[in-house]
């Protein structure tokens, strides 16, 4: 290596390379999916109403984790100055392209609304008097204002930060960085509010009873989980396949395999701290969602969990070489989003089926419609954009990161 | 750098410096294609890939941590298991003795606690060698060099393949300079663990018996002397001490027979029933705090057995023999005597009452249980 290599060149050589092709049976395979999703998501909509939108509002959630994890990831590398995601940041980038979507799955489900939230049947709201006090919240009207902003703002930063991205593809300006840096640390907290307040109401108040303060944290440990999941499973996949024009070393797989490691532990810690919290207060009000997930077949599904979605993932990814093996990472990684549709799942389904859990065909056609989606999404933002940010000052650093 | 070879002095190694990190990268490269097994790298802050140029196996440290990580668990659980499950059963926040989900913040408190100061002792005494604080190197131009700016490799004179003229040419090729022969003391290898050495053991047993002796003297003796004795000698007579003042040396004396203390009146009609109906009369009036503070007692102490309307329909129904009802024929022309005798004395298996229920309070539940007895047996003029 000659240290006098200048980032121009470099950025140069890159930038020479032949696009980036992935063989069309993958698109292909991608919209046959999405097709067959989105048409058996109809069917199931004309036989089971109900049921379908449950699905859906899963859905709606899991596309809201990948596309707002991503954009966090995003934010969070400009904001921490990292310099070792600079290489694969593109991924999430194309990732967070999933947030534009999230508009037409919410507007269906406002449509059936009345057949998720309890709290939209204004006869049963008047005979509750805990549900009649909390009408000034949770109400038709400003719940769908609270929808409109947030998804609004999201994509908002979603089209600033990545114009400026691909801006620099180009101009290869240090100033987009700054202002992105700045972007990023006005997201961050903005993010942190929106994604409580919206899983607070979009799966919160499906038990409109029911509150818990770090429900938000809860799902943000999820939806991190998930977008870190996406993100290596995609990067590890393009670099045994030869496809990333930049060489990625093990240091590269060992810090995306660090930090899914953490965010597990983190889930495991959020949501055993909001179960211990409730199992110690014993708190009727507070009792009523674990108890719910605790009847009938229900019970086996809490159970399995806690084993989906901490223990396996985290023997499997615990040993410093694991953490590095790209076969290890790609299983732990597919398994990881399924840990986190389970514990949608887990958390959205009760509210539907009371007695025991309920799984059909309906459950399985709305993640492939999603994976379809994200498949579509991903080779066409890669058809159109540089796989590498070929215009970062950070990426040479990034490409020579040595743990 | 000219060296007096000393005779006694043993050769520890042969040292070179190079400039750059990718020079001293590409030496350890190399002495591992060499085949030098003993060989170090001395640099003065971690370059990036040296284990690998080094082939260095992942470290045998995390094995440390997850052996004792994993005691931690086991040792926290059984600790926790021992103290609120089995020596001393308490329960707490009406959960069982042993509650899983109460004790895993501890569990992992203590796993991360003995890993992590485990690790740490581990990696000084196994790792280090820590007693032995002398190493060849110390003290030494190579190690000034190495610890400010330099990158150094030594090859050790214990390495198999080692002969001083090769290395020499060896790190002469790959472009070192400053190379170097690094000689120790026999002394330096010979150092015993002073920890076990008599002088060093005697020294310790001698402060030892001297803080326990001025520890225990001044407690004893320092504390009753001069000023400290401050409202230590009073006039009065301290426990364990024999009264001057009684002949038969004690401080307290005896009550005079036959003396009642306050509020104990001893019952006049222990055993006697019948007297009891006859001879006493229900001091109090039905006025409404009464009939409340009876209400209160009754609802305490007598309707775990007898229901709180007197039904005989407890709470306690199965677990003992069923309690009669309160409102039976009998019961109701019961004179209050009787139901105060009861009270007091017990019956069958209800056992005495006397010593929770004052008597003022008996009178108070007999006027509410006769409340009690009107409302299901009301008499003709109640209605009206």
């Amino acid at each position: 290596m000659n240290p006098n290599d200048s980032t121009e060149n470099f950025a140069k050589n890159i930038s020479m390379q032949e696009p980036i092709k992935l063989p069309g049976s993958i698109n292909i395979t991608g919209w046959i999916l999405l097709i067959i999703g989105v048409l058996a998501i109809a069917i199931s909509f004309f036989v089971d109403r109900e049921r379908s939108s449950f699905n859906l509002l899963i859905m709606l959630m899991f596309l809201l984790s990948i596309g707002l994890g991503s954009l966090f990831l995003v934010a969070l590398e400009y904001v921490a100055g990292a310099v070792w995601s600079t290489p694969v940041r593109r991924v999430s980038e194309f990732l967070s392209s999933s947030l534009i979507f999230l508009p037409v799955v919410a507007i269906i489900l406002i449509f059936n609304m009345h057949d998720l939230y309890h709290w939209t049947h204004s006869e049963y709201v008047q005979s509750d008097k805990i549900l009649s006090q909390k009408t000034p919240y949770l109400n038709y009207v400003f719940f769908i204002i609270r929808v409109a902003f947030f998804i609004g703002i999201w994509l908002l930063f979603y089209f600033l930060i990545i114009k400026n991205s691909r801006k620099q593809d180009k101009t290869g300006e240090q100033v987009l960085t700054k202002r992105n840096t700045n972007l990023s640390a006005a997201f961050i907290p903005i993010f942190a509010l929106t994604i409580t307040f919206a899983s607070v109401d979009w799966m919160m108040s499906l038990e409109p009873h029911w509150y818990s303060t770090i429900f938000g944290v809860y799902y943000f440990s999820g939806t991190v989980l998930a977008a870190l999941a996406s993100a290596t499973l995609i990067i590890v996949l393009l670099r045994q396949k030869g496809y990333f024009p930049v060489k990625l070393l093990q240091d590269h797989l060992y810090s995306l395999g660090a930090l899914m490691f953490a965010f597990i532990n983190f889930w495991a810690y959020i949501a055993f701290s909001q179960y211990m919290l409730i199992w110690y207060a014993n708190i009727p009000e507070e009792t009523s969602w674990m108890l719910q997930r605790w009847t009938g077949s229900w019970k086996f599904v809490s159970i399995g969990l806690i084993i989906v979605h901490f223990i396996v993932p985290y023997f499997a990814l615990l040993s410093q070489p694991a953490k590095m093996n790209p076969k290890r990472l790609i299983i732990m990684s597919i398994w990881i989003l399924f840990a986190h549709i389970y514990d949608l799942y887990w958390i959205i389904m009760p509210t539907y089926s009371r007695d025991g859990a309920v799984f059909g065909w309906m459950e399985l056609v709305f993640p492939v419609a999603l994976v379809g989606l994200i498949i579509v999404l991903f080779s066409y933002k890669l058809r159109n954009n540089n796989l590498v940010p070929i215009g970062d000052p950070k990426l040479e650093r990034g490409i020579n990161f040595r743990l | 750098m000219p060296d007096k070879i000393i005779p006694e002095k043993i050769l520890y190694s042969v040292t070179g410096i190079f400039d750059h990190p990718d020079e001293i990268i590409n030496a350890a490269e190399q002495a591992e294609k060499a085949g030098y097994k003993k060989y170090d790298i001395n640099t003065s802050y971690p370059v990036h890939g040296m284990s690998t140029a080094m082939r260095i196996g992942p470290s045998k440290l995390s094995y440390i941590a997850l052996v004792f990580g994993l005691s931690g668990t086991t040792l926290a659980l059984l600790f926790m298991w021992y103290v609120s499950s089995w020596d001393y059963p308490m329960v707490i926040g009406g959960k069982p003795y042993f509650s899983l989900p109460a004790f895993i913040p501890i569990t992992f408190e203590v796993t991360v606690l003995l890993a992590s100061i485990m690790t740490v002792v581990a990696m000084l005494f196994i790792f280090f060698k820590l007693p032995n604080n002398s190493h060849p190197l110390h003290d030494t131009d190579y190690m000034k060099m190495v610890s400010s700016d330099r990158f150094g490799i030594s090859i050790q004179a214990s390495d198999p393949l080692f002969d001083e003229v090769k290395v020499k040419d060896f790190l002469q090729n790959l472009g070192a300079h400053h190379i170097t022969p690094i000689y120790f003391d026999e002394s330096e290898i010979s150092v015993k663990n002073t920890v076990f050495e008599p002088k060093f053991i005697g020294f310790l047993l001698a402060v030892f018996f001297a803080t326990a002796g001025f520890t225990y003297f001044s407690l004893n003796y320092i504390l009753a002397w001069g000023p400290f004795n401050w409202m230590w000698n009073q006039h009065k007579l301290n426990p364990q001490k024999r009264s001057e003042l009684f002949s038969d040396g004690f401080g307290m004396r005896m009550p005079v027979e036959g003396t009642v203390a306050r509020g104990y009146m001893p019952y006049l009609y222990k055993g006697n029933q019948a007297a009891a109906s006859k001879y006493m009369i229900n001091p109090l009036l039905p006025t409404k705090e009464v009939l409340s503070m009876g209400q209160q007692k009754f609802v305490t102490f007598c309707s775990p057995c007898h229901g709180y309307l007197a039904k005989g329909d407890s709470r306690l129904r199965g677990q003992f023999p069923n309690p009669p009802s309160l409102h039976s024929e009998k019961v109701r022309n019961y004179q209050d005597g009787d139901i105060y005798h009861i009270i007091t004395e017990g019956q069958n298996t209800m056992p005495s009452y006397a010593k929770q229920i004052t008597r003022e309070e008996r009178w108070a539940i007999i006027l509410y249980l006769r409340a009690l007895q009107r409302s299901q047996n009301a008499k003709e003029t109640d209605i009206k």
